[in-house]
């Protein structure tokens, strides 16, 4: 068993737990023995843009002092959210300015000294290998047309990017590896809308039918995503008429292939897998 | 906007600008206009000012940019940041000009609380109006 550490974030614990109980089957099934980091505290959701602004800093950099606390030097993340602010922040005290000016900042914990990976899910899966999550499939999931949905935080900015930011392929190769087809579309890339949901519900209707029409034009039948706001929106802000194309979490396809999960029955039924 | 071009010294050197380079970190005369953040942004249909239209009055000194409703509709996605030829991070250059409102006291936007959100949509949302 190797050991890993890992950070839910809020999401996980609440509105996306099929997603955390789900990979932690998954990842347990390939070897791995997850520990959640202890004391964790939120990531910050958000990235702070404004150069200025160092009290945002502190919550995602408080993270990774606990790793350091803990003496290892790997943190995984399942939330695409979290994965962005929390890697970000491993960038910003790459500069010694602003390392030295949060140590400052902070009184109530030892100084972080960096180096601290942050690694996402999808990271983890490929470096594993193609031909190693195959031998791991217990189930066939050919009969499955899944369009990969990366939105934003997987992929933007650039320094954070878990493959190219423009033409991403780390899911569907994935995907293919475990033995389900992908469906590359052109909107897999673009935002969902986000936190507009709160103040501009009707444009992010919009962006999602938009999405899935895309998806669905090029032979998805079902999306796959890391994000739960992604999640969310994709299935509750989903416009009349658009096609209904249901929505899970990557890591739920990965324990349904590894044998971690039972496929939910109308998928099975609908797509005509063996549950 | 102003009806006539005006270029002078003292718009170009104009306090707010200075302000918009130092809680952003970018230098918006960088900027040459090709229009890649516009074509490539999925918000501009719902924008007064499209991105580079944005670059553009501040590279202008024209502060009418700071009542434009475009910063409060960007998601910052950041396609814009990845797309720039010229590297520079338009994403950073809304966040300051959204700061600069904020932190007068105006926040112009409102949550429209129809039902229950998740966590992070709540606190991505309520983060965009906090100074």
């Amino acid at each position: 068993m190797t050991r890993l550490l890992y950070f839910p974030g809020c999401a996980l614990k609440d509105q996306a737990k099929e997603y955390e109980v789900a990979t932690l089957a998954a990842l347990a099934a390939l070897g791995y023995e997850v520990q959640e980091l202890p004391r964790w505290n939120c990531c910050g959701t958000v990235y702070a843009l404004a150069q200025d602004d160092l009290m945002r800093h502190v919550a995602p950099v408080r993270n990774l002092i606990r790793v350091q606390e803990a003496g290892e030097d790997k943190l995984l993340t399942l939330c695409a959210m979290c994965y962005n602010t929390l890697s970000r922040s491993t960038h910003f005290v790459q500069n010694p300015e602003n390392l030295r000016r949060l140590n400052a900042f902070m009184d109530e914990e030892e100084d972080y000294a960096g180096g601290v990976r942050v690694l996402h899910l999808l990271e983890l899966l490929s470096g594993i290998g193609p031909a190693n999550l195959a031998k791991a499939v217990k189930r066939d999931l050919s009969a499955l047309r899944i369009g990969a949905y990366y939105g934003c935080t997987l992929l933007r900015p650039r320094e954070v990017a878990v493959d190219d930011p423009e033409k991403p392929e780390i899911m569907e190769k994935i995907l293919a590896a475990l033995g389900a087809t992908p469906v590359a579309f052109p909107e897999r890339v673009e935002c969902c809308g986000a936190y507009l949901t709160v103040t501009k519900p009707e444009a992010v209707r919009l962006r999602v039918g938009s999405i899935l029409l895309s998806a669905a034009q090029n032979g998805a039948e079902l999306l796959v995503t890391a994000c739960p706001l992604c999640h969310f929106n994709l299935r509750e802000r989903r416009p009349l008429g658009a096609p209904k194309l249901p929505v899970f979490y990557v890591g739920e396809v990965l324990a349904w292939a590894l044998g971690a999960k039972p496929i939910p029955e109308e998928i099975a039924r609908a797509m005509g897998v063996r549950g | 906007m102003a009806a006539e071009l005006r270029i002078a010294r003292e718009n170009l050197e104009a306090p707010f600008l200075k302000k918009v380079a130092e809680i952003s970190g970018q230098n918006v005369f960088a900027c040459y206009q090709c229009g890649k953040c516009s074509a490539g942004c999925v918000f501009g249909e719902h924008m007064d000012l499209l991105p580079n239209q944005v670059l553009r009055l501040l590279q202008l000194g024209d502060d009418s940019v700071l009542g434009a409703r475009a910063p409060w509709v960007c998601a910052a996605c950041l396609a814009c940041t990845v797309r720039c030829p010229k590297g520079v991070d338009v994403a950073r250059i809304m966040e300051a000009i959204r700061q600069l409102s904020l932190r007068q006291g105006l926040t112009p936007v409102e949550m429209k609380l129809d039902r229950d959100f998740p966590q992070i949509a709540l606190v991505g949302a309520w983060r965009k109006v906090s100074p």
